[in-house]
């Protein structure tokens, strides 16, 4: 095959399905449908299957991707899907959420010219053709002896937890709600990502040997002590999130109808209350919806207001669109559903209707200014700009706090803001406790949290004496078939057991 | 070749030594369900539960709650924990039928039956400090989560006064049970058919006469109570904690659907509290919170009534196993942090 090159490939990027606004808005089924094989193919065809690939780099986790688009293209799609989940076990998840124009596609030499290769795309294809053929990359696991204990089992702490399974350790994941997953359940809703998405590769997980506890609020029912000194825990680690809802501190913050974001999609993604009367929590949603903030949780909160029923979601942000945090993708999606967008615009005031409800915001104007230590221009309020602003349900969605109860039941070091300071292997000040994710770093991505647990669950093996390697040391010359030692060669993780 | 299944003899590595050294020792195995081990029915509408989780009996302090799910489709619910017992490793709740989901739990919460889920224990413990002398006030639902309170003061060695509230003589339950940790005991009934004729206002009046050195009052009950309670030890400058219940999904910090204003400043019930100065609350702002979803509330209720109106007709005799209220109709509630309601509207309707 001659090689590829930008001349060559297929030119245009090979575009996505997606379900019409008009249609979507009236349901939570998923907004992007997915490629067809032949259109990943013809998107895997873009690859320039580089020899020093920059998307590698780009990736939090490092996943090998020419290595699983090659694969794709000599049409192997199980072996495309061991090499891929290698590095991610959650690829179907990865795929539909990942800011990928940040991260590998934002690299992709493709792109310099052309737009780049979709790779999130056809990692979204082959996570869900993997979950359609029931695939499962399962090494061959050696225990080791070791017990982890994981906190959270949202993307941080399943990352990690697949590493350490896949080195042997016993792992155990402690879950304070109900149901497993942490952010990708009760933050991101059904129509960016399918529970069945989420049941699926947690089950890829689990068919490691990782066990999920749920309903296990540690801290609480123990400490993190307790499980290094008296439940046998040889190591753990902290992945419980950010997860504490920021509020502004503006008069009328109380009224009935002002809520988190984190409570709405909570209430609506974690407790179905969409669905009621079959789901027995409650939301009692707004007619005239306003979101405060332009992050992707923003954007979600937005979007799934609209589709319960909403007259009218309006965003209400600051600054400007080129300075919101969320998704460009997003932020088109929401535009095409009918969200109103209120750049340049902040909340003063929430206004009571004299039952203890919203009536109204008393909202400001706002201009930019020089740079804030953001880099982004800051906003600053127009004098006598004040006007009302008829909302009768007002969601904030402007950040996160660290959830205090890691500081007030362990004597773990905790930085000034109250996250969990760690060093750059994410090891905290208790020897064998690692954190790492939104809990050390402050709201990011579900595939930055991802790579933090895998750092920290390369920490842990190096801190177990787990000594883990890629690199097969075969005799030269010597035919011992595929064994070395007794050791199957392409196994990746030699373990120094741990002597009594 | 990729690091996909190559078996080989089994070489598990055992680490000696580690099940067998401490028995008494933490498990790693959480309770993954939650048993029912003993019910006990107060009154119409007033019921305990004592569900298994050694766990959390370990774990649980005075002051604590938990949050529990009834079934597949409830919804979150918190409750204060009303007693622990580290021996049979039970938690104890006591719980009012008063919106759809407690009364749901009252008809299907047998012996023997699971809760969904169960979480916990919640919240900062209760303070115990050096207080020599207190006086631990429960008012209706309230009662059962001050006793913990009243025994951890009594094993701390301070003089404890209790004081509980309840409408008549029927309604009274645990008097035995307080008397046991109680160097004083109060008990205020509407009509007066036991005890002093009154509200725990007029019994903690009571014992501030009798006592000018009382350290700390405690209150626990509806928010008008706690209110009234506050208001009464104002003037005689007494230190009064209350413990607040405000609607809240998770629990755990995360939705901010609790947060209440004391001292004019926002604090989320769940991790900051449930324990607060009463005299810093703004009982107004909390109570004004409460009402956030009354109209869903009813409304799931009515449903729920009808729903059951009609099963019972068909099929009355014994409570339904739990597999098939999984599949009764279902309809939207509002019980979370409510457990107090219908003693609201009894407060209501007195001058306090």
């Amino acid at each position: 095959m001659a090689k590829k090159t930008i001349r060559t490939i297929p030119q245009d990027r090979t575009p996505i399905p997606v379900q019409e606004p008009a249609d979507r808005v009236a349901n939570f089924a998923e907004v992007a449908l997915g490629y067809l094989e032949e259109q990943a193919l013809n998107e895997c065809e873009r690859c320039l299957l580089c020899p020093e690939p920059a998307c590698v780099k780009g990736c939090p986790v490092g996943i090998d991707i020419p290595g699983f688009i090659e694969r794709m293209l000599a049409g192997d799609f199980r072996e495309a899907y061991a090499t891929l989940s290698d590095d991610n076990l959650l690829p179907a998840i990865c795929g539909r959420v990942c800011p990928q124009e940040d991260q590998c596609e934002g690299v992709c030499p493709v792109g310099d010219t052309l737009e780049p290769v979709a790779i999130g795309r056809i990692e979204r294809w082959l996570g869900d053709m993997a979950i359609a053929e029931g695939w499962t990359a399962q090494p061959y696991l050696e225990p080791n002896g070791f017990r982890v204990g994981i906190i959270g089992s949202g993307p941080a702490g399943m990352a990690a937890a697949a590493d350490l399974a896949k080195a042997g350790c016993e792992v155990t994941v402690y879950e304070a709600l109900h149901s497993p997953g942490g952010v990708l359940r009760y933050g991101i809703p059904e129509f960016r990502l399918p529970n069945e998405v989420i049941d699926a590769e947690l089950a890829n997980i689990t068919k490691l040997g990782v066990k999920i506890e749920c309903n296990t609020l540690v801290g609480r029912l123990f400490t993190i002590e307790q499980m290094v000194e008296e439940m046998g825990f040889d190591a753990v680690f902290i992945g419980t999130g950010a997860g504490s809802p920021k509020f502004m501190g503006i008069p009328g913050e109380s009224l009935n109808g002002v809520l988190s974001a984190n409570e709405l999609l909570t209430r609506c993604n974690l407790m179905g209350a969409g669905d009621f009367p079959n789901n027995d929590t409650p939301l009692h949603l707004g007619k005239q919806v306003a979101i405060i903030g332009a992050g992707n949780t923003a954007m979600d909160a937005m979007r799934v207001a609209l589709r319960l029923g909403a007259d009218k979601v309006h965003c209400v942000y600051r600054r400007t669109e080129a300075e919101s945090p969320a998704r460009l993708e997003e932020i088109h999606h929401a535009q095409e559903e009918g969200i109103e967008f209120h750049w340049l615009t902040t909340p003063v005031e929430i206004l009571d209707d004299g039952a203890g409800n919203v009536r109204a915001m008393r909202c400001l104007r706002m201009e930019l200014g020089e740079p804030d230590d953001s880099g982004r221009r800051r906003p600053i309020a127009i004098d006598g700009s004040e006007y009302e602003f008829e909302a009768d349900m007002v969601v904030y969605a402007i950040g996160t706090n660290p959830n205090p109860i890691i500081g007030q039941t362990s004597k773990l070091k905790l930085n000034q803001w109250g996250y969990v300071e760690t060093d750059d292997d994410l090891a905290t000040s208790m020897a064998g406790v690692y954190a790492g994710g939104d809990i050390v770093t402050g709201a990011a991505t579900v595939i930055l949290a991802m790579g933090a647990g895998r750092k920290a669950a390369r920490g842990i093996k190096a801190y177990l004496g787990i000594r883990d390697s890629n690199v097969a040391y075969l005799p030269a010359g010597e035919d011992r078939g595929d064994s070395l030692f007794g050791i199957d060669a392409g196994e990746r993780n030699f373990t120094r057991v741990r002597l009594a | 070749m990729s690091a996909v299944t190559k078996k080989h003899g089994n070489r598990r590595a055992e680490k000696p030594g580690r099940d067998s050294a401490c028995p008494s020792k933490l498990d790693a195995d959480v309770e993954s369900r939650f048993e029912i081990v003993a019910r006990e029915d107060f009154s119409e509408l007033t019921y305990l539960l004592e569900v298994a989780h050694p766990m959390m009996a370990r774990a649980a302090r005075p002051g604590q709650f938990v949050i529990v799910i009834a079934h597949e489709h409830g919804e979150r619910i918190p409750l204060t924990i009303a007693d622990f017992d580290r021996e049979r490793g039970t938690i104890t709740l006591v719980i009012q039928a008063a919106g759809k989901t407690t009364r749901e739990m009252q008809r299907d919460c047998q012996v023997g039956s699971t809760l969904f889920g169960m979480v916990g224990p919640l919240g900062e413990p209760s303070q115990l400090g050096d207080a020599k002398k207190v006086v631990c006030v429960g008012g209706g639902l309230g009662v059962a989560p001050i006793f913990p309170q009243a025994r951890a003061f009594k094993e701390n060695g301070a003089y404890v006064i209790g004081v509980v509230g309840f409408r008549s003589k029927e309604l009274v339950f645990w008097e035995d049970k307080f008397r046991s940790v109680c160097d004083e005991f109060i008990i205020c009934s509407d009509d007066g058919s036991v005890g002093i004729k009154g509200l725990v206002t007029d019994g903690i009046e009571l014992a501030a006469e009798n006592h000018s050195d009382i350290d700390e009052v405690i209150a626990i009950g509806p928010p008008i109570m706690m209110k009234a309670a506050t208001e009464t030890t104002r003037p005689h400058n007494i230190k009064t904690m209350v413990s607040l219940n405000p609607i809240m999904v998770d629990g755990t910090g995360m939705c901010g659907g609790c947060r209440v204003l004391v001292g004019g400043e926002t604090k989320f019930a769940c991790v900051d509290g449930p324990d607060f100065d009463g005299h810093k609350v703004d009982f107004v702002d909390l109570m004004n919170r409460l009402k956030r979803f009354n109209e869903d509330e009813k409304l799931a209720l009515e449903r729920w009534s009808e729903g059951t109106g009609q099963a019972s007709a068909a099929k009355p005799a014994p409570p339904p196993p739990v597999e098939q209220v999984e599949r009764a109709p279902r309809a939207m509630d509002g019980d979370m942090g409510v457990h107090y309601g219908t003693l609201r509207s009894a407060w209501d309707n007195q001058d306090t």
